[in-house]
């Protein structure tokens, strides 16, 4: 091969644009994936198949659906804000496509190696509550709107007990880099940050449900109360996108939690990003089997279950690792 | 509120939580309680409401008890049961065309024409209980379907004769 | 397509007259008729600041079919599929009510055999409806699960009642007299196997639905009414029995053979959401109570009277009352002596029990509003008939 050739491979931007079309890639095919998947484990916990017909037990079921979202009309209610209306589900998947970037899923695969990973992915997480928001603002629907303003206090309480949570277990391993973090646990479940802080690892993954819109705290989604909330008024490719990029925030935040709590790529005898996957897939798992067993929680006990219960313990839990950091050196 | 009782509060909170996860966890490795048509059907239909249909005689199953006295068309709330049966000839048009009319008629003792209108029936079984002679039964065909509504007018009488040949 | 103008919009003659113009800090929501949580057609007009309901106001109609003016129509008989149609959740005690109001105005005494196989039968229907309810009560709630486990025990229930029956939902078993047919030689044993079955049930809905913290942060405290409250609009079954009144229809005008049977009236004084919950789960257990008593002590006989081919009542009125899954379910039937009924009156327990929901839903949140919503137990067809 020219050698020129494998020098521009190595060129940071090469290396940032393959990075890019993998991620792409690795959405879509995760979101195929995760619907079957959850169509599956909805229909196992309430005794019946899922889908079964469409493929061998349903395994085509996804693509089919992805087809049939696609061939829809693009319908746009009247009296709404046109721009705000197509912008939404857009502003909804473009953060979670830069999230993956810092995302360690292997030592050797990094796409992009920041310092500030973990604060890069924190942020533009924060930017998908503003997709929501427009979403309800630009649909003309009172039910849009009820279903964002929700989503609005829901996502700013829970960002709280979250950021001190994931700053507990950045203290402890010295650094904000994804990979860094990693490094610094072992193979075995005791070496891993979830077992030495467990408290940070609940407090996060309940913060990491609250953030994403999942049962039990879909509220801004509130099926049976808002008839759909802030995507009442969506349906073809712009629902198919919310949802794609709901699945795409889950995938996030399970990788972060893996990677921050578990060990991330960490594992005996198997490469790296076996293992940062079945990790990922075990979260994820957990996150569909919460949304399949509980009812959901009123608004105003969201709130007092962040600010009264989950914020004191986060920042309990964070002096407590200071002292403990304080005395261990 | 102390801080031993918001402890004791979360405690049974959390435990509530946890035993609801072991619920539907165990309801996950069951297997499922649908039947899945068309591979399997359900085992009770003998006893199901389909339509109705006529009952044969006993030494001639093609040939219906029914005799043409119109009492199951009055019994029915929705009007669903349509009986005809040739109308005695007046004097004077003997060797005519025969007419039919509705039950009873005259000098009529079997039915000519038997209809049920399957969309409007509710499966009340008036019908069936009215029947002097006990001409009426349920079947019990669930699966019908059609893409014509004139297939929901089943003619009895064509029934009957088709069960009696086999 | 022209925009929209809030200035010349009107809206439909209920939306004018609970607000005629645009309001400055309040929103005006319909949770129309088409809403996932109102349990059928039911329209209802929220003046909401924020979250807060300042107003309620239920809109009916969007589902009256005009069964009262059916039943002057049609002859005795034939009026009967309709009582099945009215509440179709707990048709039994429908069909009970007409079948009772015209055999008492006729003066029919109904055989023995006939009056145990009623009582058993709409005891399973009421064992239906109400896990029914609950399956639906947590979807509203967003639990989607309990109603498939839900749905899952009704399967036995139902396959016994079309065995009976031959129809599994709307039921016109009922016939002026008696029922339509006798049971199977399998009936009791079914039924016995069907209560053992239920009650082993039970730990597991109390797992993991009813010890469950979210549900009750969603239950307990909402919707609190007093006795007083309940009395003043009429509110009959588990609604009142959710109040602390110990008031159930069988106990206080027996009907059938409801005197000879021994049975706890379930009542919880705490008036909220929560109560009336747990009023529905211990009725469960009530009907499995009723149902052992009744298939153990089925006498042999006829099941229905002498009865002419067409009913005529002698001129005059009567009144049958019956107590449904949703409350006390009042028949009115006069007669003019001719075939058909000169007035049928059917008095639904969901009407009076929703009108209490005006008043309980001022000042709370709006999920707070479904949530009281389920726990009435509506069924909106029965409401507008």
């Amino acid at each position: 091969m020219n050698p020129e050739v494998l020098l521009h491979l190595d060129h940071p931007l090469t290396r940032l644009v393959l990075g890019l079309v993998c991620i792409f890639a690795f959405i879509g095919l995760n979101g195929l994936v995760l619907v079957w998947v959850e169509r599956k484990v909805a229909g196992h916990v309430q005794l019946r198949p899922g889908p079964l017909h469409v493929g061998p037990h349903g395994l085509l079921q996804p693509l089919v659906d992805a087809v049939k979202l696609i061939g829809k009309q693009l319908v746009a209610p009247a009296g709404s804000d046109k721009i705000l209306y197509w912008a939404a589900p857009l502003l909804a998947f473009a953060p979670a496509t830069v999230c993956f970037l810092p995302l360690p899923f292997d030592p050797n695969l990094a796409p992009m190696r920041l310092n500030l990973g973990l604060v890069l992915i924190l942020a533009f997480s924060g930017l998908g509550v503003l997709s929501l928001i427009l979403a309800g603002w630009g649909s003309n629907n009172k039910w849009g709107l009820l279903g964002a303003a929700r989503a609005v206090a829901q996502s700013v309480a829970y960002e709280v007990p979250l950021l001190l949570s994931v700053m507990a277990v950045a203290l402890t391993a010295g650094s904000l880099d994804l990979y860094e973090i990693t490094a610094k646990q072992g193979a075995w479940p005791w070496q891993w940050y979830g077992v030495k802080n467990p408290l940070a690892f609940f407090i996060f993954l309940v913060c990491a449900v609250a953030e994403t819109n999942r049962a039990p705290f879909d509220l801004p989604e509130a099926e049976s109360e808002l008839t759909a909330g802030f995507h009442t008024e969506y349906s073809g490719m712009g629902f198919g996108l919310f949802f794609l990029a709901e699945y795409a925030n889950m995938i996030i935040v399970s990788g972060v939690a893996a990677a921050l709590f578990l060990g991330g790529w960490q594992g005996p005898f198997l490469p790296g990003i076996f293992w940062f996957l079945v990790k990922v897939y075990c979260l994820l798992c957990f996150i569909i089997w919460l949304r399949w067993t509980y009812p959901r929680v009123r608004f105003d006990q969201l709130l007092n279950l962040s600010w009264k219960w989950l914020t004191p313990l986060a920042l309990l839990d964070f002096a407590l690792v200071v002292i403990v950091a304080g005395f261990g050196g | 509120m102390s801080v031993s009782q918001l402890v004791q509060e979360a405690y049974t909170g959390l435990k509530s939580l946890v035993i609801g996860l072991g619920v539907t966890g165990k309801a996950f490795c069951q297997p499922g309680v649908t039947v899945i048509y068309p591979k399997e059907e359900v085992d009770n239909l003998a006893s199901f409401r389909g339509h109705v249909e006529l009952v044969g005689k006993e030494d001639d199953p093609a040939v219906p008890r029914c005799v043409a006295c119109g009492a199951c068309v009055k019994a029915c709330p929705s009007n669903c049961l349509t009986i005809l049966c040739p109308v005695a000839a007046k004097e004077g048009e003997e060797g005519g065309p025969v007419k039919m009319g509705p039950a009873p008629q005259k000098g009529s003792k079997t039915p000519g024409v038997v209809i049920v209108d399957f969309s409007l029936c509710s499966l009340c079984g008036q019908c069936a209980k009215t029947c002097p002679v006990d001409s009426l039964q349920f079947s019990d065909n669930p699966y019908m379907v059609s893409f014509d509504r004139k297939d929901f007018r089943i003619d009895l009488l064509a029934r009957l004769r088709r069960l009696a040949e086999q | 397509m022209q925009a929209f103008d809030p200035k010349t919009l009107r809206g439909d003659l209920s939306a004018a007259r609970f607000e005629p113009g645009p309001t400055e800090d309040k929103l005006i929501l319909s949770m129309g008729p088409q809403h996932p949580s109102t349990h059928g057609v039911l329209r209802i007009m929220l003046e909401l600041d924020g979250e807060y309901i300042l107003r309620a106001e239920p809109i009916l109609g969007y589902i009256h079919r005009m069964h009262e003016w059916m039943a002057e129509q049609k002859t005795y008989m034939q009026f009967m599929p309709n009582m099945g149609r009215v509440d179709y959740l707990h048709a039994m005690a429908w069909n009970w009510a007409y079948a009772g109001a015209v055999e008492r105005l006729s003066g029919i005494e109904v055989p023995q055999r006939a009056e145990y196989i009623r009582a058993a039968v709409t005891e399973l229907n009421r064992i239906s409806s109400h896990l029914l309810w609950w399956g639906a009560y947590l979807l509203d709630l967003g639990a989607f699960t309990p109603i498939m486990y839900a749905f899952d025990d009704r399967e036995m229930l139902l396959d016994i009642l079309q065995d009976v029956t031959g129809s599994r939902l709307t039921y016109s078993y009922f016939t002026i007299g008696g029922v339509y047919g006798d049971v199977p030689d399998n009936f009791a044993s079914r039924c016995l196997a069907f209560t053992r079955q239920l009650r082993s049930r039970l730990p597991m809905y109390r797992d993991l639905v009813t010890d469950n913290v979210i549900l009750r942060g969603r239950c307990e405290g909402i919707g609190e009414m007093d006795v007083e409250l309940a009395r003043r609009y009429g509110a009959t079954g588990p609604v009142i029995r959710g109040s602390g009144a110990p008031v159930d229809t069988r106990r206080a005008e027996p009907y059938g053979v409801y005197n000879r049977f021994d049975f706890r009236i379930p009542a919880y004084p705490q008036g909220d959401a929560m109560a009336r919950y747990m009023v529905r789960m211990d009725e469960l257990e009530t009907s499995c109570d009723i149902i052992e008593q009744a298939v153990a002590n089925l006498p042999d006989g006829p099941i229905t009277a002498k009865v002419p081919k067409t009913v005529k009542p002698p001129k005059g009125e009567a009144c049958f009352a019956v107590e449904g899954a949703r409350g006390k379910i009042i028949v009115y039937v006069r007669s003019d002596g001719g075939p058909k009924p000169y007035r049928v009156k059917l008095r639904a327990p969901g009407f009076s029990n929703l009108s209490v929901f005006c008043e309980l839903s001022r000042g709370t949140l709006l999920a707070d509003a479904v949530s009281i919503l389920g726990s009435l137990d509506l069924v909106i067809p029965e409401i507008d008939r």
